[in-house]
């Protein structure tokens, strides 16, 4: 790692003001991807700005018909709240099953949804429920925050301080995890709300993304057959040492006939 | 060179020492308290072999800096057995001998003291779910699996 110096913010407020005053510095939540980034020497940042012990970014709550989490929540609290498990139990499910437990007990859903990672779990849930990023600054739809692989609409010194999540009818994650790394080869989610289904995909292309042609053919009929005729196409998928795009276009077809059935209550 | 002023809580003492703003968590416990239990096994977040508790939670100690733990307690290997008598973890991981070479056992032995915390009676599915953080190279787990099985009964006072 290169010479950095460490800040611990004492609020929000302040590590917006130090990052613009600073415009080198980093923010640093649990660090999950950013701490293994400076060992590589791939970035170099000033400063790091923590602000994973503040209080202020870690609440979890039902507001206005819709779930709030915090930036700072850890998956592990995430995976384990009352809250979240009987206001969206998918999401629940899928913190659970990021990574592994000393991962959970640091990561964050803020430091997640802004690393915008193609194979994160998070910015499917968050996409898949139409939920809102709110920011220091503003609040921004998952479909326009979203921007492709490790981009979101973030501005310069704009911090993530709670996702806003409409309560869906329904909701299921199923996710393909890489053997090794635990990501998602192919991630899932789908999400039954008030007019229709959304299907958010992650692991499979450059960033997260809506198969539509899914949502058209669950909402004539939300079975897990109802997809079989259902278009995707692998040209615009990854292609790797992984796996290669026609065999994630299939793992896509898969989980989302599971999280299907999930839905239902079959497995 | 960017200095940081840190005191950590390790095994009950408190420790407060002057280190490099960059400096992992694993080289303060490692260098500056000469704690070398807590191992450095791949150096890239995925073996779990530096796995130490932070505030009561299991965590990878190279995947952060010690001035994050600023102010928090760590528990190490170090910091299990009480005077000269193995803490039940270590016993089980002995009596079932769910290790080969010992080098990733330490960061198991954290490991499995974070999920008996959090499921004190786990199921085997449960036990690889997790132990996902930590690899072995020599073993199989299934020894491992046996050691987390046992701990659990002998830390529920159920064991002979």
């Amino acid at each position: 790692m290169y010479e950095l110096k460490y800040v611990q913010a004492k609020s929000v407020k302040e590590a917006a003001a130090f990052l613009s005053a600073n415009p080198e510095a980093k923010l640093l939540a649990g660090g999950m991807t950013l701490i293994p980034t400076l060992k590589q020497r791939l970035a170099r940042p000033t400063h790091l700005v923590d602000i994973a012990q503040l209080a202020e970014l870690r609440k979890i709550e039902v507001k206005g018909g819709k779930l709030v989490i915090g930036a700072g929540a850890k998956h592990h609290d995430v995976a384990n709240s009352a809250v979240v498990k009987k206001a969206i139990p998918a999401l629940a499910g899928l913190a659970a099953e990021i990574g592994d437990p000393q991962v959970r007990n640091c990561g964050t859903i803020g430091g997640s949804v802004a690393n915008n990672d193609p194979a994160a779990d998070y910015p499917a849930a968050v996409l898949g429920l139409n939920a809102t990023v709110v920011t220091t600054k503003r609040e921004i739809a998952a479909e326009k925050f979203f921007q492709g692989m490790f981009t979101t609409a973030l501005g310069d010194g704009e911090i993530i301080v709670r996702i806003e999540f409409p309560l869906a009818k329904r909701a299921a994650y199923s996710k393909f995890h890489h053997p090794a790394s635990g990501y998602a080869m192919a991630g899932v989610f789908i999400a039954q709300v008030a007019d229709g289904v959304r299907v958010a995909v992650t692991g499979a292309g450059p960033g997260v993304f809506r198969w539509k042609a899914a949502e058209a053919a669950l909402a004539k009929g939300l079975k897990p057959d109802a997809i079989d005729g259902a278009k995707l196409d692998a040209a615009g998928l990854n292609n790797d040492m992984h796996a290669d795009s026609v065999y994630r276009a299939n793992l896509v077809r898969v989980m989302t006939k599971r999280a299907v059935a999930k839905l239902s209550g079959k497995k | 060179m960017n200095m940081a002023k840190v005191t950590i809580t390790v095994n009950g003492v408190k420790h407060t020492k002057s280190v490099e703003d960059r400096t992992l968590l694993v080289n303060f416990l490692r260098d500056d308290l000469g704690l070398t239990g807590t191992h450095v096994g791949c150096d890239t977040s995925q073996c779990g072999c530096c796995t130490v508790t932070l505030n009561g939670r299991a965590v990878k100690s190279c995947t952060m800096v010690a001035a994050q733990a600023n102010g928090g307690q760590v528990t190490t290997i170090e910091g299990l057995a009480k005077k000269g008598k193995l803490h039940p973890i270590q016993q089980a991981f002995s009596d079932c001998h769910g290790l080969q070479c010992g080098f990733c056992t330490p960061g198991m032995i954290m490991a499995t003291a974070g999920l008996l915390k959090d499921n004190p009676n786990p199921t085997e599915d449960q036990i690889y779910k997790g132990l996902e953080g930590n690899l072995c190279r020599c073993t199989g787990y299934i020894n491992i699996v046996k050691a987390v099985k046992r701990s659990a009964k002998l830390m529920r006072g159920k064991a002979r």
